[in-house]
């Protein structure tokens, strides 16, 4: 078994072979901000975040550069309707079946099983592959932070791609 | 994802991160993550598979649960299948061609809304 794909080496080849300066991926190597788990599995409320580019249909896509907007997504209804758009990897198995980005399907009937308490009523699907890890952090990160901390929830999963 | 978890995290809310790139998530270091040897763009397991989803789900939960050291990854031990196929092909940088030509087949990052299809954009823009 290889060990798992080291993409930030993979991208440096890339970009060296192309003669591009390195991409400069995010990097925070002080311990992390650190919020305790109060509930059981059982009656933890679970909201998700995505950002393999979910939006649904009838909803304006994202586009490619930068976009750090987010859409809010109802979670009471099969992933049917939802889309994705992204550049930086392959679409197709996405397209058809979304919950290997964004897995809304699966955690509703997780919370059939009784394995997680709830699932918040709205996900928030966002674009990855923001080049700017300042405009991550200063756009993006806050708007995520307001939208779930109107949801009452007790753990966010988050989803990259 | 991990810098939105961090941001969470300081305003008081508990993250879970799932993810496929152990590297990238190691770097931006966020407080608790599951990863799952899968490739890009599976990160939530693989197409059609429901089961195989939600045993993914479950133990990456179950992680969230155990970890008390903030920076933590945990393997959840799901793979792609028994091979390393789908790695060597994820590991190639596709820039250098077998004729000795550069190609360059990363898509152009336009700024403009990339709808799936052209449905989309039209629901979208009687939306709006």
């Amino acid at each position: 078994m290889l060990p798992p794909v080291d993409y930030i080496e993979l991208t440096r080849a890339t970009y060296d072979e192309l003669g591009y300066a390195p991409y400069r991926w995010a990097n925070r190597p002080d311990q992390p901000p650190w919020t305790p788990l109060t509930k059981k599995l059982t009656d933890t409320t679970v909201a998700l975040v995505g950002s393999g580019g979910a939006y649904q249909r009838g909803q304006v896509a994202f586009h490619w550069r930068d976009d750090t907007g987010i859409r809010l997504i109802p979670t009471d209804q099969p992933a049917a309707d939802i889309r994705v758009t992204h550049f930086a990897y392959d679409l197709e198995p996405a397209r058809e079946d979304p919950n290997i980005v964004f897995p809304v399907d699966r955690l509703r009937e997780l919370v059939d099983e009784g394995v997680i308490g709830g699932l918040a009523p709205t996900a928030v699907g966002c674009m990855g592959g923001i080049y700017s890890v300042r405009r991550a952090e200063e756009e993006l990160a806050p708007a995520i932070v307001t939208e779930v901390m109107s949801m009452e929830v007790d753990l966010v999963l988050l989803v990259p791609v | 994802m991990s810098l939105v978890a961090r941001a969470l995290e300081a305003a008081g809310v508990p993250t879970l991160c799932l993810t496929s790139a152990y590297s990238i998530t190691e770097s931006a270091n966020p407080p608790r993550a599951a990863f799952s040897d899968l490739p890009l763009g599976n990160t939530a397991g693989r197409p059609h598979e429901p089961e195989f989803q939600r045993e993914l789900l479950r133990r990456a939960f179950t992680a969230a649960e155990d970890i008390d050291v903030p920076g933590t990854i945990i393997d959840t031990g799901m793979r792609w299948d028994a091979g390393d196929a789908w790695k060597r092909r994820a590991t190639s940088t596709g820039v250098s061609r077998d004729d000795g030509g550069e190609i360059d087949d990363r898509r152009q990052r336009l700024d403009i809304p990339q709808y799936q299809d052209e449905a989309d954009r039209k629901a979208a823009e009687a939306a709006y």
